[in-house]
């Protein structure tokens, strides 16, 4: 098992971001993958957090759902990985 | 999420440190006196920040680890390379204030009316015993006589979190079951579990997925052929194949990342319908 895996985390550990960013809970909310299809959970969703900002990947091929980077005190945020988040 | 979503500020406030407890060498509760808390839910977090005397901030998110109508309580484990937790397990006093914004968390939360009767499959890595303790303490203080199990995987008896609240539960015999797996380390005479958990182990400690009376209600009928009075076969047939009730088992697993994933698998193996399988994952803090 990859060494790198044991650092993922989940949409849990954005709770509060997500809660800053979109205005309520977020993590119940449901995606689903541009990419795959899959559906689920954003609390579910593989969460990366380089030093940079925070990548959440779809647990099933990996792409990317969402990216947030927080630049001089504004978070700016790209969902284009996702069909729909609800 | 628009009807019945409430809209909540989610904004920092400033809390106090009402009390600490050294829960083992390496960790340690912090209850805060925090003034405008809205309440909780079991199995909930809350974000804190400390900020350095030149502007650093740092911010972390930590598992409530007490139950709804109780302080407001953390409880940190200290990282030997870690910017926040020696602070917290350290050198931090009564009296001091930190920032928290919470709670937060709508996904890992057990709540009875919400998550309904079944039992309750906890399995804890480490300090992801935080937010199950919670649960515990939850069901404890609102009475609920649901089956509990907590399978707790940590490296010795040294380093287990709230041993001796667990230690009693099992004593009282009162519905929650602590099962630990002593993973490096065991004391003369362990006759418990000294692993980590794989497919076995959960296949031992896991409720059976067909739990609950109507399952067992079925499985008694095949066992002993057509019942000569009382309902008729069809029923309880009927109740079993549609969706899972809310009686059937209930499983939230915390604690490292590569911890939660084994569990949580085995767990699916096993047949539990995946949205009745809960995750929170810590990510690494030690190998275990």
């Amino acid at each position: 098992m990859d060494a790198l895996e044991d650092g993922v985390l989940d949409g849990n550990a954005i709770g509060g971001m997500l809660i800053e960013v979109f205005g309520e809970e977020m993590t119940t909310a449901v995606g689903i993958c541009g990419t795959c299809g899959t559906r689920g959970q954003v609390a579910e969703m593989a969460v990366y957090q380089p030093r940079l900002g925070t990548v959440v990947r779809c647990r099933v091929c990996d792409n990317v759902l969402m990216v947030f980077v927080a630049i001089g005190g504004v978070t700016c945020v790209d969902l284009r990985g996702l069909a729909s988040l609800s | 999420m628009e009807g019945t979503a409430v809209r909540r500020r989610l904004t920092w406030q400033t809390a106090t440190v009402g009390a600490v407890i050294d829960e083992t060498s390496k960790v340690r509760t912090l209850s805060l006196d925090v003034p405008d808390w809205g309440g909780h839910q079991a199995g909930q977090h809350l974000d804190i920040a400390l900020t350095a005397d030149d502007g650093y901030r740092a911010e972390r998110s930590y598992s409530i680890a007490s139950a709804p109508g109780e302080p407001v309580a953390i409880t940190v484990e200290r990282l030997d390379d870690g910017e926040v937790s020696p602070y917290l397990t350290q050198d931090v006093q009564i009296g001091d204030e930190i920032e928290v914004r919470g709670p937060i968390g709508g996904y890992f939360i057990w709540d009875p009316p919400v998550s309904g009767e079944g039992p309750l499959l906890l399995a804890a890595g480490g300090s992801g015993v935080v937010p199950l303790r919670a649960i515990i303490r939850h069901r404890c203080l609102v009475g609920s006589s649901v089956p509990v199990r907590l399978l707790y995987s940590v490296r010795s008896q040294a380093e287990v979190i709230y041993r001796s609240e667990l230690d009693h539960l099992n004593q009282e015999a009162d519905g929650v079951k602590v099962l630990y797996t002593l993973t490096r380390q065991q004391p003369p005479g362990w006759t418990g579990y000294a692993r980590r958990v794989d497919q076995q182990m959960m296949a031992e400690v896991a409720w059976p997925v067909a739990s609950g009376p109507v399952a067992s209600g079925l499985a008694a009928q095949v066992a002993s052929g057509p019942v000569a009075s009382g309902p008729v076969a069809s029923g309880p047939v009927a109740l079993a194949a549609s969706a899972p009730a809310a009686s059937a088992p209930l499983a939230y697993v915390c604690g490292p990342t590569n911890f939660v994933e084994a569990v949580a698998s085995d767990l699916v193996a096993l047949g539990y319908p995946p949205q009745r399988v809960k995750t929170e994952r810590f990510g690494a803090t030690g190998t275990p």
